[in-house]
């Protein structure tokens, strides 16, 4: 499944449970961001052992996208049936101030930063 | 009657670095525009950066923290005033930036539906009396729970927590007679 925009772009890859997010995230609201959400949400309800989010190529998130993929990591917590891994990058500073934020939500998730 | 919330710094004159972008009211409906908040504000993050030189790591490493930094308060801040802009009024957006030696402060200005001036400044009250990490999860779990859109109110707080922000805001009369309100919005970081 896919998401294709001018600004950013969404991949799901069911196969290795990874949701690979790109580009920039500056949507309005919880409107804009529903398909983004539904995309989410989908891998999530795969419930695989392993759910990977790689937002190692996500260069801007605004904070309704913070808000959004909180909406995901409360999913997964509240579903309990897989461990959570998302893929950071130190290339873009954004990543090491908030990605930490979801840790907070969801202790047993890991957080990968390279 | 002029309103303050926090630490709000009045800038009278400009002995620093100073640049000032304003957004006329316009037909043009707020959706189309919305694309000009990341524009302006990687242009502000883009053009402050310059006064940053320097090709080592540590030099390199701080423009860059510094352009992130900038560039989502300065998003943050506008789409805030896009979002809630009381249209009505045909007041212009406006975002001035003054760099300092130990600071960059940003200034957004726009009018205030007079219908959400009430919530917004008891969430600014908020902010000011309460743990700002602990009210960024509940407000988590609440947006998690709410299907509503008003906004998610997480923009103030990542500013504060992540970013190390100081907010103010100052609250101006558009006109003595009217409810509307004229706010700006002061988020100063550190650099």
């Amino acid at each position: 499944m896919e998401i294709t925009h001018e600004d950013y772009a969404v991949q799901y890859d069911a196969e290795t449970a990874t949701i690979v997010c790109q580009g920039s995230f500056r949507l309005r609201g919880n409107e804009d961001y529903a398909p983004i959400l539904q995309v989410l949400t989908q891998a999530a309800d795969a419930k695989p052992k392993t759910l990977t989010l790689d937002v190692r190529a996500l260069r801007f998130l605004n904070s309704s996208g913070i808000n959004t993929l909180s909406k995901f990591i409360l999913q997964v917590r509240q579903l309990s049936a897989s461990q959570m891994v998302i893929k950071g990058s130190r290339a873009f500073p954004w990543q090491s101030k908030s990605l930490k934020n979801f840790q907070r939500l969801l202790p047993a998730l890991q957080l990968e930063i390279e | 009657m002029v309103q303050i919330f926090g630490d709000f710094l009045k800038r009278k004159e400009q002995s620093c670095e100073y640049l000032k972008i304003s957004f006329s009211p316009t037909s043009v409906p707020i959706q189309q525009r919305w694309r000009n908040n990341g524009l302006s504000a990687d242009f502000l993050a883009d053009y402050l950066s310059t006064f940053f030189p320097g090709e080592d790591p540590t030099s390199t490493e701080r423009k860059a923290e510094i352009k992130g930094a900038v560039s989502y308060i300065a998003n943050e801040l506008l789409e805030n005033a896009m979002k809630f802009s009381y249209a009505p009024s045909q007041h212009a957006i406006s975002i001035d930036v003054y760099l300092d030696e130990d600071a960059i402060s940003l200034y957004v200005t726009n009018s205030v539906n007079p219908d959400s001036l009430g919530d917004f400044q008891q969430f600014i009250q908020r902010l000011a009396t309460e743990d700002t990490d602990e009210l960024f999860l509940a407000q988590l779990t609440r947006n998690a729970e709410a299907e509503s859109d008003a906004g998610s109110g997480l923009g103030y707080l990542t500013m504060i927590n992540d970013y190390g922000a100081t907010l103010a805001w100052q609250f101006v009369p558009l006109d003595p007679d009217d409810a509307v309100m004229i706010v700006t919005t002061m988020a100063r970081m550190p650099v």
